[in-house]
C-alpha cells in the first residue's frame, strides 16, 4: 500500500488533519472574522457566554471578547510550535548526524552534550531561559527549541548509524564520493521518515510548553495566548470558570490533532511498526 | 563492577553535571540584559546604589571573568546559593524549608502515576481490540493532550468549589491546630487533588508504554511456550508477560524525573502548595534571579539523585543488566 492509502485508512489520524485544518482556518482568519482585538475591551467584563449578541464566549476580566482571543491565541501556538520545532530540528540533525556518521570522539564529545541537556529538568530550563532574556516571542521558541532538541540528535544518531552500514553507502564510497556528500545526500535522505513522525509530535508537545510558560506570566506581552488566558482567569475560577475552561479546551484540540496526526504518520511510514504504538 | 563502584562513579558524574549547571547559570546571570549587580539584586534592590555597590564588592564584579567564575562555582559548592533580596534570606534556607513538600507530592504522584499506568496498560493489552481498550487509549490520548495546569484548575473547580470534597488549596488547613495523625490525614487529603492532576500525564505516558510493552513481548517465543504448556491467560500475563514488559517502562519512568519536577511548578502554582516550584514562581514575578536559579539546581540534582537510585533498583530487579556497568 502506498503512503497516502495507509494515512488515509486511519480514521484518527483524519480526525487530526481535519481539526488541526480548522484550528489554521481560525488562525489565519482571526482579523478578518473578529473586528475587535484581543486586547480591545467591547464590553463590560465577566459576560458568560452568549449572554449578549455577537460574544459567543463571553468577556474576560478586563471586558475583552474571549472568542476574539481564543482565535488569535491560536495562531501563537502554531506559530510558536512550528518555529521552535524547526530550530530544534537546525540543532538536533546535525549534532546526530555528525555523532552517528563519524563516531570516535565527535560521537563521544556529541553524545556527552546531549546527555547533559537530557539531565537537566527541561521546563526548569525553559523557564530559567526566559526569565533571564525577557519575555518575548523570540526568547520562548528559542527556549522551547533548547530544551527539545536532544531526543532529536538520539534519534538522528541512532538512524545514521544504521543507514550508513548498509550497502549503498559502500557503493557511494566505491564511486569516489567525498565522506560529506554521502552524509548529506545518500545517508540523511534515509533517515526522513522518522524525523517527520517525532517533528509532528514535537509540535505539539512544543504547543504545550509554549502554553505552560504564558500561564506562569512568562508569555510574550504582546501577544494574546491560550497558556495567558488561562493564567489571567486563574484567580476568578470560582466566579468565572468559562474563562479558564474555554482556552483549555483550545490547546486540547490542537495537542491532539497533532498527536493523532503523528500517530498516522508513524503508522504510515513504518508500517513494520504499526500497532506496537509509541512511548 | 560492584555495586559499590557503580554508585561512585555515578556520583562522580552527578559531581560533574551539577558543576556544569553551576557554570551554566553563572553565565546565565551574566548574559541577562543589564548589570549584573542590578539583575542579582532583582527587583527589590534596584533602587538602592549603595545596594549595588555592596553586591559588586562581595561578589567581586569588577574582577576578570575567570575569579567571578570561580567564587560563584565555589560558592554553589559549599551550598551557598546567593541571598534571596525580595525574601530577605539565603536562597539554601528558602529551598531547604520547601523541599519537603515537593518531595511529597512528586513521589506521590510518581507512585501514583506508575502503579495506575502500569495496572491499565495491562488490562487494555489484555483486552487489545475491544471497546474497554479502544476506551482506555483514547483517553491516554486525552490526558496526554491535557496540559497539567489546565486539569490541576478543572480538578479544584470540580472537586473543591463544586462539589467541596477537599480542599483545593494549601497544603494543610491553616490555624486549625491540628497534631499527629490528624495532622497527617489533613495533609493528605489536601495533598490529593495536587497529586492526582501531576500523576494523570505521566500516568497516560506509562499506560500506553505498558500497553505497547505487552503486545510487543507477547509474541515473544516463551509465551507461546507457556501457552502450549496449557497456563492459564492470566498466570502468563502476570508471570511471562508483565516481568519482561515493566523493564522498559520502569527505566522511561526514571528518565522522566525531571518531567515531574517541570510539572510541580505548574501544579504546585495552581494549588498555593508551598513547594520550591512555588517558591520559583513567586521569584518570577519578582525577578528573584538568585531564587529562579536556586530552584533550577536544586530541582537538576533532585532529578540525578533520582536516576542513581531507579538505576540501582534497577540492577537489583533486574541481575541480567548488573553484568555490564
Amino acid at each position: 500500500m502506498s503512503f497516502w492509502k495507509r494515512f488515509r485508512t486511519n480514521i484518527g489520524a483524519i480526525v487530526g488533519v481535519v481539526l488541526l485544518i480548522g484550528v489554521i482556518a481560525i488562525a489565519l482568519l482571526a482579523p478578518v472574522i473578529f473586528e475587535h482585538g484581543p486586547w480591545q475591551m467591547v464590553q463590560r467584563p465577566f459576560l458568560a457566554p452568549f449572554a449578549v449578541d455577537g460574544l459567543p464566549l463571553g468577556t474576560d476580566t478586563l471586558g475583552r471578547d474571549v472568542a476574539s482571543q481564543l482565535a488569535h491565541g491560536a495562531r501563537v501556538s502554531l506559530l510558536v510550535g512550528l518555529v521552535s520545532t524547526l530550530v530544534a530540528l537546525l540543532i538536533g540533525v546535525p549534532l546526530g548526524a555528525l555523532a552517528g556518521f563519524y563516531g570516535g570522539y565527535v560521537d563521544e564529545g556529541a553524545m556527552r552534550f546531549t546527555e547533559f541537556f537530557q539531565t537537566i529538568p527541561n521546563f526548569a530550563l525553559a523557564i530559567v531561559l526566559v526569565a533571564i532574556f525577557e519575555p518575548s516571542l523570540a526568547s520562548i521558541t528559542l527556549a522551547i527549541a533548547i530544551v527539545s532538541w536532544p531526543p532529536v540528535a538520539r534519534l538522528v544518531r541512532a538512524e545514521v548509524m544504521s543507514v550508513r552500514k548498509r550497502e549503498f553507502v559502500d557503493a557511494a564510497t566505491l564511486a569516489g564520493l567525498s565522506k560529506h556528500r554521502i552524509l548529506i545526500r545518500q545517508v540523511l535522505p534515509n533517515t526522513v521518515s522518522p524525523i517527520i513522525v517525532m517533528a509532528s509530535l514535537m509540535v505539539a508537545t512544543a504547543i504545550l510548553l509554549e502554553s505552560s510558560l504564558s500561564f506562569l506570566g512568562l508569555g510574550d506581552p504582546n501577544a494574546m495566548s491560550w497558556g495567558y488566558m488561562i493564567g489571567a482567569a486563574r484567580t476568578v475560577i470560582r466566579s468565572s470558570w468559562w474563562l479558564s475552561f474555554f482556552p483549555g479546551v483550545a490547546i486540547i484540540i490542537t495537542v491532539l490533532a497533532l498527536n493523532l496526526i503523528g500517530e498516522g504518520l508513524n503508522d504510515a511510514l513504518n508500517p513494520h511498526l504499526s500497532r506496537k504504538g509509541r512511548a | 563492577m560492584s555495586v559499590l563502584a557503580i554508585i561512585a562513579a555515578r556520583l562522580f558524574k552527578a559531581a560533574l553535571t551539577l558543576l556544569a549547571i553551576a557554570v551554566l547559570n553563572f553565565c546565565l546571570l551574566h548574559a541577562a540584559p543589564g548589570d549584573p549587580a542590578v539583575v542579582l539584586a532583582g527587583e527589590a534592590g534596584a533602587a538602592d546604589e549603595q545596594m549595588i555597590e555592596q553586591l559588586r564588592e562581595r561578589f567581586g564584579l569588577d574582577q576578570p571573568f575567570g575569579v567571578q567564575l570561580w567564587k560563584y562555582v565555589s560558592g554553589v559548592a559549599q551550598l551557598d546559593l546567593g541571598y534571596s533580596f525580595r525574601q530577605g534570606a539565603p536562597v539554601i534556607d528558602l529551598i531547604a524549608e520547601r523541599l519537603p513538600a515537593t518531595l511529597l507530592l512528586t513521589l506521590t504522584a510518581f507512585v501514583i502515576s506508575l502503579v495506575f499506568g502500569i495496572a491499565l496498560g495491562v488490562a487494555a493489552a489484555a483486552r487489545v481490540g475491544k471497546p474497554q481498550d479502544s476506551l482506555l487509549t483514547a483517553l491516554a490520548l486525552l490526558f496526554y493532550a491535557t496540559p497539567l495546569y489546565w486539569a490541576a484548575l478543572m480538578a479544584v473547580l470540580v472537586f473543591s468549589v463544586w462539589l467541596g470534597w477537599l480542599p483545593g488549596f494549601g497544603y494543610e488547613t491553616v490555624g486549625a491546630g491540628y497534631t499527629g495523625f490528624d495532622r497527617a490525614l489533613d495533609i493528605a487529603r489536601h495533598l490529593v487533588l495536587p497529586a492526582l492532576t501531576l500523576g494523570l500525564f505521566f500516568m497516560a505516558v506509562y499506560m500506553r508504554m505498558t500497553r505497547a510493552s505487552m503486545l510487543e513481548v507477547s509474541t515473544a517465543d516463551f509465551v507461546k511456550t507457556a501457552r502450549a504448556k496449557g497456563l492459564s491467560g492470566a498466570v502468563i500475563r502476570r508471570r511471562h508477560i508483565l516481568r519482561n514488559a515493566i523493564l522498559p517502562v520502569v527505566t522511561l519512568a526514571g528518565l522522566q524525573a525531571g518531567q515531574l519536577i517541570g510539572g510541580a511548578v505548574l501544579t504546585e502554582t495552581v494549588f498555593a502548595w508551598p513547594g520550591i516550584g512555588r517558591l520559583m514562581f513567586e521569584s518570577l514575578a519578582a525577578r528573584d534571579y538568585n531564587t529562579i536559579l536556586g530552584v533550577f539546581l536544586v530541582s537538576a540534582a533532585m532529578v540525578i539523585l533520582f536516576n542513581i537510585v531507579t538505576d540501582i533498583v534497577y540492577r537489583l530487579v533486574d541481575p541480567r543488566i548488573g553484568a555490564r556497568a
